[in-house]
């Protein structure tokens, strides 16, 4: 047997063909691709493409059929004006997607930020703008449970975002006793609290500072998902967590921070859902995670995480305004919205899982 | 041997509930050599090999690095220490592109008010050292850095892996059955690329169940049984059969090499 082992120093006897064999090791595939493949990588590596030709597709289309009275200026500052609080909800949500992650609750922590911001200033006579950042705070300490909740206790973002949605709306309805603060109130005393309802105009397009905010938001946020540590240790975690933390990614840290800015923008929501609405109002916002979810979905950010751009979402949320106005304008039963709605939806989806494929 | 062991473990142990994995497990690495770890399923290799990566803390005994006991609670803790890590699954995160992933958990951020203020990340300067890094180890058939890792075969991934390790490990480079997924060919060059590692003076602790692979590159093997060292052989003086028989059990190890 001993000659056995003086063998084993060497490359073994089945391997001495391989000096004969192609020395290309693993390189790339570089025969042609097919049009479909080539559509396909470059989805893949834009993944707000295709949210992005839709929008402009559906906008091209309303604007054949409607005309002008679609295809103007005011129009299209009024789709923003009204997609504005999905945007910035939407903003939220998608972090928490990208981590593969949902979040039920941010409509709730909306809305309790804002009955926060508006009781503390009406209540206990708070300066208004001590009250926002009251607002904030609340906004920040919800989203911090959450993120507890799922990092540290290891429980699934569903249903733990299942139960503070439902514990966050309860706490809302019961600490404002179902009160509206009524707008006349607010616009004399607490102008400030209405900051993101005033506008400006540019010729026929009519800008609210919510507006702004929103883009802001998504340019700041699609900055710091590309270009910092921070944004890509989210989407490493959305990809593998574990692979994420076997890497050195501190995963329990970048996920409650994900969820605490995750509760901030939904303040900043709440606060401009003030603006919006002009009165403070706990029975507002009730659909605002489905609202976010749909942008997000639409928007080809995918459910299980890791994978899309903030600019879908604000893409996925302009489409869903585009449909809304367009069809509004067109004189259609509502319903064909929500269906319509729901197919895109679907076929987001479908299309995710088939881009998905490209490694394959 | 008369040089110092760089790495050493004495006693570990780790319970997982009633299921002992390591068991009073010794282990020790000396510079510049390559230590393959070969054991049966369940003998505790990976159990050993987390302790030491910091992927896993044990609950009893110490480790020491250059003599000193170190404690890792974390990976990371590992990394910084120079002991480098890679792992059986890669751990590559798919979506994100080569050069990513080779500085995930250490970026390298723009010099000036860029990367301090706005913590704007160096994309060009992660590049250039990846693609190095990658040339070094004649892995530059993978042409375009900031691709994203799914779009890489299985080789190609495995040798991104290694070169993040060899990149960064300054101590000790850990490689968990890194050719168990791969070709006869692709094998070949990790095994190359393994022995490329050693040239450098890295020593290289390797766990494989490839008997064939274990004795072509090891300069030592330890043989793990049921949660500790069993025996640790010279590569030269045993055969394959001898190392699978100490592993299952099916013969005793001489009283000489225990010693060893």
């Amino acid at each position: 047997m001993t000659d056995a082992s003086a063998d084993a120093r060497r490359p073994q006897e089945f391997e001495k063909v391989l000096s004969a064999s192609d020395t290309s090791v693993a390189s790339f595939d570089t025969h042609a691709r097919s049009p479909i493949e080539k559509i396909q990588h470059f989805l893949h590596s834009n993944p707000a493409a295709v949210p992005l030709i839709v929008l402009v597709a559906s906008i091209a289309l309303f604007g054949v059929i409607i005309g002008g009275k679609f295809f103007s200026a005011f129009s299209m500052t009024l789709i923003l004006q009204q997609v504005a609080i999905t945007g910035i909800i939407g903003a939220a949500q998608t972090l928490v997607i990208l981590t593969a992650g949902i979040d039920l609750s941010v409509g709730a922590i909306m809305v309790l930020s804002s009955v926060v911001m508006g009781q503390f200033t009406f209540r206990y006579g708070l300066p208004p703008s001590l009250a926002v950042l009251c607002g904030f705070a609340v906004g920040a300490f919800c989203g911090w449970i959450n993120g507890v909740l799922v990092s540290y206790m290891k429980l699934p973002p569903f249903i733990v975002t299942l139960g503070t949605w439902q514990i966050v709306l309860a706490t809302n309805f019961l600490y404002s006793a179902n009160e509206t603060i009524r707008a006349q109130d607010i616009e004399t005393q607490a102008p400030i609290l209405q900051f993101f309802g005033a506008n400006f105009r540019l010729g026929n397009a009519v800008f609210t500072y919510g507006v702004v905010a929103m883009v802001l938001l998504v340019a700041v946020l699609w900055y710091i998902l590309n270009h910092t540590a921070w944004g890509r240790h989210v989407y490493a975690i959305g990809d593998d967590p574990e692979a994420a933390q076997l890497s050195g990614v501190r995963v329990n840290r970048v996920l409650i921070s994900v969820y605490v800015i995750s509760g901030l923008i939904c303040a900043l929501g709440g606060w401009m859902l003030i603006g919006r609405i002009g009165s403070v109002s706990p029975t507002a916002g009730q659909f605002a995670n489905i609202e976010s979810i749909t942008a997000v979905v639409i928007g080809g950010i995918s459910l299980f995480g890791g994978r899309g751009s903030i600019l879908g979402m604000l893409f996925g949320a302009l489409i869903v305004g585009v449909f809304q106005l367009g069809l509004r304008l067109i004189g259609t039963d509502p319903q064909w919205t929500y269906l319509l709605i729901g197919t895109l939806i679907i076929i987001a989806v479908a299309i995710d899982q088939w881009i998905r494929k490209v490694a394959g | 041997m008369a040089t110092e062991p760089l790495l050493t473990a004495r006693g570990l142990v780790k319970r997982y509930g009633r299921v002992t994995a390591l068991d009073q497990a010794d282990f020790d690495l000396y510079p510049g050599e390559i230590l393959a770890v070969i054991g049966d399923n369940g003998a505790g290799k990976s159990s050993l090999i987390k302790a030491i990566s910091g992927a896993i803390t044990p609950d009893e005994g110490e480790i020491r690095l250059e003599g000193k006991v170190v404690n890792f609670k974390a990976p990371m803790e590992a990394r910084d220490a120079g002991i480098e890590t890679v792992y059986q699954n890669l751990a590559l995160s798919p979506a994100l592109s080569i050069a990513d992933n080779m500085f995930l958990g250490r970026e390298i951020r723009k010099p000036g008010i860029m990367g301090n203020w706005f913590r704007m990340l160096d994309r060009g300067a992660m590049e250039k050292r990846a693609r190095e890094k990658l040339t070094e180890l004649g892995l530059m058939t993978i042409q375009n850095i900031s691709q994203a890792v799914e779009t890489l075969s299985g080789g190609q991934r495995q040798g991104v892996a290694v070169a993040r390790a060899a990149a960064f490990g300054s101590k000790v480079v850990i490689m968990d059955e890194p050719t168990a997924a791969l070709g006869v060919k692709e094998s070949r060059r990790v095994l190359e690329l393994i022995l490329d590692v050693k040239r450098r003076g890295l020593p290289i602790v390797l766990i494989s169940h490839n008997m064939p692979h274990v004795f072509e590159v090891a300069d030592r093997i330890h043989i793990h049984r049921l949660g500790r060292r069993l025996t640790v052989i010279d590569p030269k003086e045993y055969t394959m059969s001898d190392a699978v028989a100490f592993m299952t059990g099916a013969k005793a190890p001489p009283e000489a090499a225990i010693a060893a």
